[in-house]
């Protein structure tokens, strides 16, 4: 029997203004800092044109179908993640636990990192950019040491900005200006999720829309930039052979699964919110096609940066080397110019050898600087703050691209604590009395002091580590076990009639198909390549150190043994939340169906006068 | 008398060629960059330019020391390349065929530094002086960090944002607790609520009966 509830149309519960803030804000939540940083680094280092070949069909066969389950399930169940999964069953409760548990964790950390995003641009301001130039030494002869060794745009992100520790476990101090910015941040979100979908949902038309924008302004503006071309060729020049190596196939997988912020539990509210009578199906596919676009679009204006940079950073090596050789030679000014170098390096070679080889020139190769890749905080405060101070108009730069950053991570952070506050509201544990305003600045408050501890010497390292553990395996087995748990637990007969019931069509065979069989099994085999690589070699870090040898390239460390205790219970938190919940019901039945005088409880609630 | 003459002007020739040459004892390389610096208004470096280079050195050593009497000839320039590179030393009249030591020399530069630049139109960078460091000067600081302030007025602005939604959503709730509750009076006097064409007294609004048709309530949830 699977009569279609009685659903009021007036339960109480909020709901968007409109269609296009509910879809807004699922590409506010899935559009995020991955789509800038970590895509066109895999597109750089995975061949180019030809990583658009696993990316698009990982999307078909996983992004697009998880995406339409959540979707689909948030708004026939008008519930949060663990309502609904509860209703879903209670063995599987679990899940829901799961995700508002990842929710939590993510929330913690992602709002650190746009801490940092905050503190960059309120140091845009300066003139000239506070990394651009070295600090001067304490007698004013030189420049800092450890500025001067590596480059003034490291020295401000590790030290101004970090104040790093050389070992995760000295925990150092707390960086007072971090704590400002950490808190500054937090108040936004207040602001914003302060009566949860109300305000957000306000917010969300500029935090959403900004991004686009600017990444048009740097589109245009670095398209004009000398070695702009560059970049893009080699961004874009598909190398087919690397489409033979499994790890391109996985990291496709895991980037359309981690860029769509599945499994998160925010989607599911998000829809929620949602009247049933929606077409639940066009939005999911609308939504992983706009995130996917947004990707690629995000990535063009970073090649040019790029390609501008390395460009710049080819030149500058030339020009010093052509100096080196002018003041060896006395040779008159501009003799030697770009162009012309290699024919008189030749020459000199062959006539001066010992000299030339005293001088120890570096060898300029275009495709080395190219070759550099980076993703991740790396790209951001380290090759785009340096691409950035050669542009002219440098602030204006700065502050637009810290900006535009800021509002790509502030739409996901709306997306994580709307999936830790819906279930919240739900769960009963506070009382409907309660002003949202309250809720809202209780959960702050209290990430906010938890998250002080990223602010410490060392914080930067556990990011890092709950970006790898938390942000990563238990979002694949939380989605895996929704899949599971719609499809042969739920039934997919008759969630095939509830999303049949609310579209208003019937369900296209390639649902049934990737939902049964494709996606199931995608997500076993990504899960299982996934951990399998993380065990392959034992978790190592790389530390900023000054007293390094090789300062100042990072140095490689292991983890200690408590810190991988930690690593391991991040991961595993989540997960093993599932079965807990399982055997946690399994329990209560078996001493319930022992007890004779066991009533069955009020299985109907009415919320309202039955028509 | 013109042997004589050709004697004295050969051994001071010769003299200087041994006091002026490369990495001799208190001379200094200098190198000149000027297309670097000046790009297109670049001017050329002839006699004239080396004529006041020895000016700009020998009145650097007049306001170094007072009691030097410092000329031109005494500074002697020599292996001029086309880089433009060459080098330098300052000769002491007073004690014969001599050299100024070299850390007066360095001394002397280093505090006119900025007035030898400026008369080339160079600067450190262009105008080299090869074993005389230059002092860095300091960027400049304002009294209070530039992001302290930007940070103060975003602060503001979020703290402002905070204050107005929560005291607005405060006067939404009053305002809605007071239409209640007028409703309610108007309620009682006036006319009787409808609720799906049946009147509210009708309805028994208390949460759910177990309707003992549907007593299999394990279909209620999923089998397993």
């Amino acid at each position: 029997l699977s009569a279609a509830p009685e659903m009021p149309t007036e339960d109480g519960r909020p709901k968007w203004d409109n269609k296009f803030q509910y879809i807004l804000s699922c590409i506010g939540f899935a559009v995020g800092l991955g789509n800038v940083w970590r895509f066109p680094y895999l597109c750089q280092i995975h061949g180019g044109g030809a990583f658009l070949i696993p990316y698009f069909i990982a999307l078909l066969f996983e992004g697009i179908p998880l995406l339409h389950l959540e979707l689909a399930l948030g708004q026939y169940l008008r519930k949060g993640s663990i309502g609904a999964w509860n209703t879903i069953s209670p063995y599987l409760g679990g899940v829901g636990v799961g995700s508002w548990m990842v929710s939590i964790l993510v929330s913690l950390y992602y709002n650190t990192v746009l801490t940092w995003v905050m503190w960059y641009f309120i140091n845009s301001f300066q003139e000239p950019l506070p990394w651009s130039v070295c600090p001067l030494n304490e007698n004013r002869t030189g420049f800092n040491e450890e500025c001067y060794e590596s480059t003034a745009v490291n020295y401000f992100w590790y030290r101004k900005t970090l104040n790093i520790t050389p070992d995760i476990a000295e925990s150092g101090k707390l960086q007072w200006w971090l704590i400002l910015c950490l808190a500054a941040c937090w108040l936004i979100v207040y602001l914003c999720t302060i009566r949860g979908i109300e305000t957000t949902g306000k917010a969300i038309y500029v935090t959403a829309i900004f991004p686009y924008l600017v990444l048009t302004i740097f589109l245009i503006q670095g398209l004009t930039l000398p070695g702009a071309t560059e970049g893009l060729i080699y961004l874009f020049t598909p190398n087919l052979n690397t489409l033979k190596n499994p790890r391109v196939w996985l990291d496709a997988a895991t980037q359309i699964f981690f860029s769509l912020s599945l499994a998160f539990g925010g989607l599911i509210a998000f829809a929620s919110y949602n009247p049933t009578k929606n077409d639940c199906e066009k939005d999911a596919v609308t939504v992983a096609i706009v995130n996917s676009m947004t990707s690629l679009y995000a990535s063009i204006p970073v090649f040019s940066v790029l390609g501008f940079k390395a460009t710049t950073a080819y030149w500058d090596c030339l020009d010093r080397n052509i100096i080196n050789i002018i003041n060896e030679f006395d040779l008159p000014e501009e003799s030697i110019m770009r162009q012309n170098y290699t024919s008189w390096i030749s020459f000199l070679n062959s006539s001066y050898p010992e000299k030339i080889a005293g001088l120890k020139l570096k060898s300029c190769d275009l495709q080395e600087f190219l070759d550099q890749s980076v993703s991740g905080t790396g790209l951001a405060f380290i090759v785009f703050t340096q691409a950035i101070i050669l542009m002219p108009g440098s602030q204006a730069w700065a502050i637009l691209f810290f900006i535009m950053l800021f509002s790509l991570g502030l739409s996901s952070m709306f997306g994580n604590i709307e999936g830790v506050f819906t279930p919240l509201l739900e769960l009963q544990i506070i009382p409907k009395s309660a002003p949202k305003e309250l809720i809202s600045g209780i959960i702050c408050l209290i990430s906010f002091l938890i998250a002080l501890s990223f602010t410490l010497g060392s914080g930067s390292y556990w990011i890092d580590i709950f970006d790898r553990y938390a942000g990563s395996v238990p979002l694949l087995v939380i989605a895996f076990f929704e899949v599971i748990g719609v499809v042969y637990i739920y039934k997919i007969k008759r969630f095939s009639k509830d999303v049949e019931w609310m579209t208003g069509r019937k369900l296209n065979l390639y649902w049934q198909i990737t939902w049964k069989f494709i996606s199931p099994l995608l997500l076993l085999i990504v899960f299982m390549a996934f951990v399998t690589l993380q065990m392959q070699k034992t978790p190592s870090y790389t530390a900023w150190n000054p007293k390094y040898e090789g300062f100042p390239m990072k140095e490689e460390k292991v983890y200690p043994p408590w810190v991988q205790a930690v690593c391991v219970l991040l991961a595993a938190l989540p997960c093993v939340c599932v079965p807990l919940v399982a055997l946690f019901h399994l329990v209560k039945r078996k001493r319930r169906s022992k007890d004779p005088s066991f009533v069955p409880p009020e299985v109907f609630s009415c919320q309202g006068a039955n028509s | 008398m013109l042997r004589a003459l050709l004697l004295t002007l050969s051994v001071v020739a010769i003299a200087h060629a041994e006091l002026c040459k490369p990495d001799a004892q208190n001379a200094f390389k200098v190198r000149i960059s000027i297309k670097t610096a000046l790009g297109d208004n670049a001017y050329a470096w002839d006699a004239n330019e080396e004529y006041l280079f020895k000016a700009m050195v020998a009145f650097a050593m007049r306001r170094y020391s007072s009691k030097r009497t410092t000329q031109i000839s005494n500074v002697l320039l020599c292996n001029v390349t086309d880089r433009v590179s060459f080098w330098f030393v300052v000769t002491d009249s007073s004690k014969n065929v001599t050299t100024v030591p070299g850390n007066e020399v360095e001394a002397a530069i280093r505090m006119n530094r900025n007035r030898i630049n400026n008369a080339f139109l160079l600067s450190d960078k262009t105008l080299q002086f090869l074993k005389i460091t230059s002092t860095l000067s300091p960027p400049v600081e304002p009294s209070t960090p530039v992001w302290l302030i930007v940070f103060g007025v975003v602060l503001c602005l979020i703290v402002a944002g905070i204050v107005f939604l929560i005291v607005s959503g405060i006067q939404k709730h009053k305002k809605k607790n007071k239409d209640s509750t007028e409703r309610e009076n108007l309620e009682e006097k006036v006319e009787v609520t409808l609720e799906n064409g049946i009147p509210c007294e009708a309805l028994d609004l208390k949460p759910g009966h177990i309707n003992g048709v549907f007593a299999a309530d394990d279909e209620r949830f999923t089998s397993l």
